[in-house]
């Protein structure tokens, strides 16, 4: 067979990564390519990420996400790439992969690299191909922009710490949120390892910025935290299974981010996994649940209690709106008098609105027409508030609550539209 | 009715020019001259507009009365007016004199979000954010080779009037490159040290393509999942103006049309794994003889069910089955099935009291004159044929499994095993049963005399370990 051309393996390397769901550029330190040691220098960050492109999916294309190669020793089954996966395989060299970024990031398509790959020999000789790509591009082109490399939990721990110091983000993904699942779907893979190398990736983290505030000159570690994915649908796992997974991830590890990539059918499926379409609506909820704990105050509990006695939250409404129609008698809050952490907790209010509420009612009492420029829609927010020139009817009276908030048929079809 | 008071004209000298912007408005403030009387008038604009008034008294002075109180300005004023100035709104310079007038009596005016001027300036000035925002995403350089050596050219087109206020940018990103950025309101062009502005530009000025273009519409093409269709969230991030000048977009209709299409050919070829495992042994049998969701099951062959107690407490897992086996619809019965008796019965293992199946239900052969030669069956039919091993499984609820071979293992924990590393020892199942892989009795028949006498010893170890769980 011939050597395919750089752009067949990039067609086959980038369609076998597009099953990672981040591809986040964000959160890392400010750095630009100005006075670089040889005025060659290419690249910065500076906090906010860019999306360069948007697929049809909806998704953000911010890195050339790609694998140095899908050839694979692993079997897992929901991977496309899993070793009796019957698709072509390709494999790029740490170089083409440096060459490649940088002709994507001179043309500016892209913020940097996310480089993940399949295990071939052994796990300690892929991490090294990760980790020697990012180290061309840092120190033979002087490349400042972002790089986000998979960590192989297997390697050499020496390894996996040395990746961060190439790196903005690093991840580990933990692949599916029970050990039951992990076991049945990912028979390679072991729980307790991949645990092991988050712990130890945390550990880094913590210490490299230790070391920043003591030594000024000490070498930046991983400055944009490590993120995880979970897969959501291809095990029997529940939402409350889910968050309780990502909420033990964020505190024992000090993830970044959690991402939940809903399984989605791929070409020479496994025969364990029934393949339908993916349950993007249910991923859509977990990233709003996920959303209520970080940013909304929100407690493992209060999303376990938005959801249904079989631990599934409802897909016809947000949690926000399931949560305050469990507990009607926390409602109507005042929006003149009620604390911020009350005020979050109103369906229909974001953090914007919020803000804008507190800063304001400082000023004067709000009525209905304050709000209605405050707020994105009034009719949502009205049966939960109290402002100058309104009062609900007392929600626990009403049985058609539900009806009235929850949003039209048509509005959620949109998602797959 | 009072007379009208006469009306001033203010210059901006550029459209971008929030700074001059901001030293007229200071000096009419001071003068005391109200936000209806003012008159902003951008380049560009018709001279002798109908209420084009006088120029303003104070403004060529150069220093405000000594007696003028300060002009109030807060932080948050001027950092949502430095952003509004350069919205393409006609109206944005009286919109930002109204407010700063409002001000000076209201010094926390910025704080009332709800306050008309505030949202509206506040909308302005998010708007001109996205707009940067967008350019520095959507900008696409086009390399071109001269005596300098390369320069990298991008043709882009602002929805507002960001292009000065977005050159820092650049520059702190590709300091180590030569650049121009041409726009229809003007260009800049970094050298490596220093940056110029230059007149507004055509797209005829710019390259018409690249040699890396063709990567990066595969690179798009491949990232995009087709089970995932989206196209409202895309549109709303990638507005359609800006498609014109990105090199992809024009890919995107053909993706949209036969993703669904993609997706459905997907989900066909896993699909027929959907619906509810049978309830009975009867059931299972059933529908085993009637499954065609591999080639095996497609080949004419008979279906060749599990036999043994409904409630046995072991299970013998073999590969497939074989020519007797499909003739005589039973498993075990062939030249291996006599070699697992006679063991297991030196063993002291009760066959009769086991469940006997395979991991695969039909006879995978090739024919070869009258004979019917065995195959080996894929690791993906393993896959399809392990459903019903499953149902099978959770009917019986084996405590102990005897795995016979590596396919048989593969139809059990899911992997391709290392037999010789792995046989010989029970591991647990999700359901909680033991495991114990050995090798396959057609193996020893298949083995020259010196090693089936060696292998025959390690099986009848094995066997033995099963007989005393």
């Amino acid at each position: 067979m011939t050597q395919p051309s750089t752009l067949e393996k990039l067609a086959i390397l980038a369609d076998a990564a597009k099953y990672d769901a981040s591809c986040a550029s964000s959160g890392t330190t400010r750095r630009d390519s100005k006075g670089s040691k040889t005025g060659k220098g290419i690249g910065s960050t500076e906090g906010m990420g860019i999306c360069h492109a948007y697929a049809p999916d909806g998704r953000c294309i911010s890195l050339l996400k790609v694998l140095l190669t899908n050839h694979c020793i692993f079997d897992c089954h929901y991977c496309i790439n899993r070793k009796s996966s019957n698709v072509r395989r390709a494999r790029f060299s740490p170089q083409e992969v440096a060459d490649l970024t940088m002709a994507f990031y001179r043309r500016n398509y892209i913020e940097g690299l996310f480089l993940s790959s399949g295990i071939i020999k052994s796990s300690s000789h892929t991490m090294e191909q990760l980790i020697e790509s990012a180290r061309i591009l840092r120190e033979e082109y002087e490349f400042r922009g972002y790089i986000h490399l998979k960590t192989i939990p297997e390697a050499d721990p020496e390894l996996v710490r040395r990746a961060g110091l190439f790196a903005d983000r690093v991840s580990i993904n933990v692949e599916l949120p029970t050990v039951a699942g992990l076991t049945r779907l990912a028979p390679d893979k072991s729980a307790p390892r991949i645990a092991g190398a988050m712990d130890l990736m945390a550990g880094a983290i913590v210490e490299g910025r230790d070391a920043r505030r003591r030594f000024r000159h000490a070498p930046r570690y991983a400055p944009a935290g490590q993120s995880t994915q979970m897969i959501v649908g291809a095990d029997a796992a529940s939402d409350a299974e889910i968050m309780t997974k990502s909420s033990g991830l964020y505190g024992a590890f000090g993830m970044r981010r959690v991402y939940y990539s809903a399984f989605s059918p791929i070409p020479d499926a496994s025969a364990v996994l029934p393949l339908k379409r993916p349950p993007l609506m249910r991923e859509h909820r977990l990233y709003q649940s996920d959303w209520l704990m970080r940013f909304y105050g929100y407690s493992l509990d209060d999303v376990h209690a938005a959801a249904d006695p079989g631990g599934m939250l409802p897909l016809d409404i947000d949690p926000k709106l399931a949560f305050a129609l469990k507990f009607r008698d926390r409602f109507p809050v005042d929006v003149n008098r009620a604390p911020r952490e009350l005020l979050l907790r109103v369906p229909g209010l974001g953090v914007r609105a919020v803000n804008g509420i507190v800063s304001a009612r400082r000023m004067r009492r709000l009525d209905l027409a304050d709000l209605a420029r405050l707020t994105q829609s009034l009719t949502k927010v009205r049966p939960f508030i109290i402002a100058a020139d309104w009062r609900p009817v007392i929600l626990a009276d009403r049985a058609d609550l539900r009806a009235i908030v929850a949003p039209r048929a048509s509005e959620q079809l949109e998602l797959f539209a | 009715m009072t007379a009208l008071a006469p009306r001033v004209c203010v210059p901006v000298a550029a459209h971008d020019d929030f700074d001059g912007w901001r030293d007229s408005a200071r000096r009419l403030i001071q003068a005391g001259i109200a936000p209806d009387r003012v008159i902003w008038s951008l380049p560009g604009a018709v001279a002798g507009d109908l209420f084009a008034g006088d120029p303003p008294p104070d403004l060529a002075g150069d220093a405000p009365p000594a007696a003028a109180p300060p002009v109030l300005a807060s932080r948050d004023y001027l950092e949502l007016a430095g952003r509004a100035a350069l919205h393409a709104d006609p109206a944005r310079f009286d919109l930002l004199y109204r407010l700063l007038w409002r001000l000076q009596t209201a010094p926390r005016l910025m704080d009332d979000r709800a306050d008309r001027d505030v949202r509206a300036i506040d909308a302005l000035a998010r708007t001109v954010r996205r707009d940067i925002h967008k350019m520095r995403a959507f900008v696409r350089f086009r390399v071109v080779e001269d005596a300098h050596g390369e320069t990298y050219v991008a043709w882009f087109e602002p929805g507002h009037h960001i292009l000065r206020a977005n050159g820092g940018f650049f520059v702190r990103r590709f300091a180590g490159m030569r650049w121009s950025i041409l726009t229809p309101q003007g260009a800049l062009h970094w050298d490596g040290e220093t940056l110029r502005e230059g007149p507004p530009a055509d797209r005829g000025d710019a390259p018409a393509g690249d040699p890396a273009e063709a990567l990066w519409r595969t690179y798009y093409a491949s990232i995009f999942n087709p089970a995932r269709l989206k196209i409202g969230a895309m549109v709303k991030e990638m507005p359609r103006r800006y498609w014109k000048n990105l090199p992809e977009a024009d890919l995107i209709p053909e993706l949209i049309a036969s993703a669904q299409a993609r997706e459905a050919a997907m989900i066909a070829l896993g699909g027929e794994q959907a619906g509810r495992p049978p309830e009975t042994l009867a059931a299972l049998d059933a529908a085993v003889a009637a499954c065609r969701r591999c080639a095996i099951g497609c080949n004419g062959t008979r279906a060749v069910p599990g036999h043994g107690p409904v409630d046995a407490r072991l299970m013998v897992v073999g590969e497939q089955p074989g020519d007797h086996e499909e003739l005589a619809g039973r498993p075990f019965v062939g030249p291996a099935g006599q070699v697992l008796r006679d063991h297991a019965r030196t063993a002291g293992l009760d066959l009769d009291a086991a469940r006997l199946t395979n991991a695969v239900r039909h006879f995978k052969h090739v024919p070869q004159g009258k004979q019917r030669l065995h195959q080996t069956p894929t690791a993906r039919e393993i896959d399809t044929c392990r459903w019903w091993l499953d149902a099978e499984r959770h009917l019986v609820r084996p405590r102990v499994v005897l795995a016979l071979g590596a396919s048989a293992a593969r139809a059990l924990l899911g992997r391709t095993i290392s037999l010789q590393q792995e046989r010989g020892r029970f591991v647990p199942l999700d359901d909680g049963a033991q495991l114990l892989i050995t090798s396959h009795p057609a193996y020893l028949l298949r083995l020259g005399e010196a090693a089936r006498v060696a292998e025959a010893a390690r099986f009848a170890a094995d066997l033995a370990l099963v007989a005393g769980a």
